[in-house]
């Protein structure tokens, strides 16, 4: 298992290449080392390891309860992994808390939104800049010097991201009363705002038809065009990933079954296994 | 005018300034549980900590010198100076802040995710535990609190009163005061929630604790906070208490009269604390006004909860609360 995911991560060459769109892929930003997560008895991850590189767009894929999710908390801190580390900018990351984790520049969204209800979507969306603002307690109170320059400049980058995803309709709206996409949009923009360095999706499509699928795809390729942002997100929808990704891992009951470009994960045979079902033997 | 009719406006008019008190203990409530979701019973043993914390410094007494002595044969009370209010009061402050970091180190943290309701309970304990340390730290006899806030009737009100009607309204100076500080206080909180990056945050942290996190925002540090300015508010209401009637452990149930207060202004709203106090107030002194000569007296003791119990009835959410939703 181990030498088939090391031959694997040569699939893309080391110093980054520039993709058939003619978008420019970096080196490695992050890298899942051996990652081993257990639930008590339960293994939800074994031993995978797998790279994130500078600007692409990565997906994650596998059936139900193949760990996906799992993955994704792994990175975004909200799980601890009992083995196997995280490699983020060449740095062993040390044992971190979720709201630490977003502080470095890894924002995410959830599979079951999870928005601020009570608050209106510019305030969600704003949230997303709490770290990027500085001024004080006291400078804020006061509305003065550092704390409104930067309130003015936080309101522009999150109107830019308003726009960016055209819900400049629904700004002033109490997000509790959003359909159900349009929620999913906000929690992006909510994402974005942070300007991450790494953006990690749970399921940005779940429960979409095909026109908001469609609208979602378009926003994440948009984003990863306009902002270079690099994207790690997991989705069920095979047709969608295959669509977006750049490079794709598949999990199956937790184990890493394939790693590779759409059309190498396509043919792998274990990945049609894992899909289509074989009878096992 | 009829006499009744200025009896019934002097009786409005204390009404409305004993609400102020009322809501300045609610207003701790409503701050815990918007940003927590608990219900802390413990609030107004907060207060009276607070209370006698400050007269504690501002006397210079030594704390816990009851037990030192028992344990030490030693005979402390007092460190022989007399701490100015302007420094006792700042020094209260971060004794409450202390507390807040304790509340949070040995109790929040190790009931992350639990239900509400043991939540609610761990407050109870608080509350006891609380009683007992003040008790032990600063001794169990009724204090006199002054922090130099005027008291006795108002002058002023009386005399203008008088030319209009008449008859001279009782308003005690305290009260007035009292308002004045609630309105500050209520518009400072108000500017700190809506406008500031701490606001922000703590408004997040009181919607849902895992969008808050994935967006860089310490649980932790945000549950300090809270209970930090809960801590402060409660002595703002200790010390308005205490002034009007002594530091005491009575003042402990000042908590329970908050609790219908709460009922009505929804348990979620600032201003609903205010509002809700200012009807109860002015409820209760009416309701006595015109009832006591019907039934007898001391309707004051129960009108609030009765009130409480019939908004519980028709309007579940209190005045101002967020609408109570469950979608199927």
């Amino acid at each position: 298992m181990k030498g088939q995911g090391d031959a694997m991560r040569d699939t893309a060459p080391e110093e980054g290449y520039v993709t058939a769109d003619g978008r420019k892929i970096g080196g490695v930003a992050m890298e899942m080392r051996n990652i081993t997560l257990r639930f008590g008895g339960v293994v939800a991850i074994k031993d995978i390891s797998f790279d994130i590189r500078w600007g692409e767009i990565r997906a994650i894929i596998g059936p139900n309860g193949a760990g996906k999710s799992s993955m994704l908390n792994v990175i975004s801190g909200f799980y601890h992994p009992q083995e196997g580390d995280v490699i983020f900018k060449g740095y062993k990351r040390p044992k971190m808390r979720p709201y630490q984790v977003a502080r470095m520049g890894i924002a995410r969204t959830f599979q079951n939104i999870a928005l601020f209800e009570g608050m209106s979507v510019l305030d969600n969306i704003m949230t997303g800049r709490l770290h990027h603002m500085k001024a004080n307690l006291f400078q804020q109170a006061l509305w003065w010097g550092r704390a409104q320059r930067e309130e003015d400049e936080n309101r522009e980058q999150v109107e830019k991201i308003i726009d960016f995803l055209e819900i400049q309709h629904i700004r002033k709206t109490p997000v509790a009363r959003l359909p159900y996409g349009l929620k999913k949009r906000v929690e992006l923009a909510r994402a974005l705002a942070a300007e991450p360095s790494i953006l990690l999706l749970d399921e940005p499509m779940a429960g979409m038809n095909v026109e908001e699928k469609e609208d979602m795809s378009r926003f994440i390729l948009d984003v990863n065009d306009e902002f270079g942002t690099t994207t790690v997100l997991i989705e069920h929808d095979m047709g969608v990933v295959m669509d977006l990704s750049d490079r794709v891992v598949v999990m199956d009951y937790g184990k890493k079954i394939g790693d590779g470009t759409p059309d190498e994960v396509r043919t792998n045979e274990e990945v049609i296994k894992a899909y289509l079902g074989v009878a096992h033997e | 005018m009829p006499d009744t009719l200025l009896f019934a406006m002097e009786a409005t008019l204390n009404g409305l300034t004993a609400g102020v008190m009322y809501a300045l203990v609610a207003l701790g409530f409503v701050l815990i549980f918007k940003a927590s979701g608990i219900f802390n019973f413990a609030q107004g043993v907060m207060a009276l900590f607070a209370a006698l914390t400050l007269v504690g410094f501002q006397s210079g007494q030594i704390p816990f010198s009851h037990l030192i002595n028992a344990m030490f044969g030693t005979r402390l009370h007092h460190f022989g100076w007399n701490m100015p209010t302007l420094l006792a009061i700042p020094a209260t402050v971060l004794v409450m802040i202390l507390l807040a970091v304790l509340v949070e180190r040995f109790i929040l943290k190790h009931l992350v995710n639990q239900e509400p309701i043991i939540l609610f309970m761990a407050t109870i304990g608080l509350a006891y535990f609380l009683e007992g340390v003040g008790d032990i730290m600063w001794g169990a006899e009724v204090k006199a609190l002054d922090v130099g806030l005027p008291k006795g009737m108002s002058g002023a009100v009386d005399d203008v009163t008088f030319a209009w009607f008449g008859y001279g309204f009782y308003i005690d100076r305290l009260e007035i005061w009292a308002a004045g500080i609630a309105a500050l206080l209520v518009a400072a909180l108000t500017v700190f929630s809506q406008y500031t990056k701490q606001g922000r945050a703590l408004r997040a942290v009181a919607d849902d604790h895992q969008a808050a996190l994935s967006v860089g925002i310490s649980l932790r540090f945000i549950w300090v906070l809270t209970w930090s300015i809960a801590g402060i508010v409660a002595l703002v209401a200790g010390i308005m208490w205490g002034s009007k009637s002594g530091v005491q452990f009575s003042l402990s149930l000042i908590a329970l009269k908050a609790l219908p207060v709460l009922i009505l202004g929804g348990f979620t709203s600032i201003p609903g604390a205010i509002i809700g106090g200012l009807i109860i107030g002015v409820g209760e002194k009416l309701f006595d006004f015109f009832m006591s000569p019907i039934i007898g007296g001391a309707t004051e003791n129960w009108f609030a909860y009765m009130l409480a119990l019939v908004f519980l009835l028709f309007r579940p959410q209190g005045l101002f609360g967020e609408r109570i939703i469950e979608r199927v």
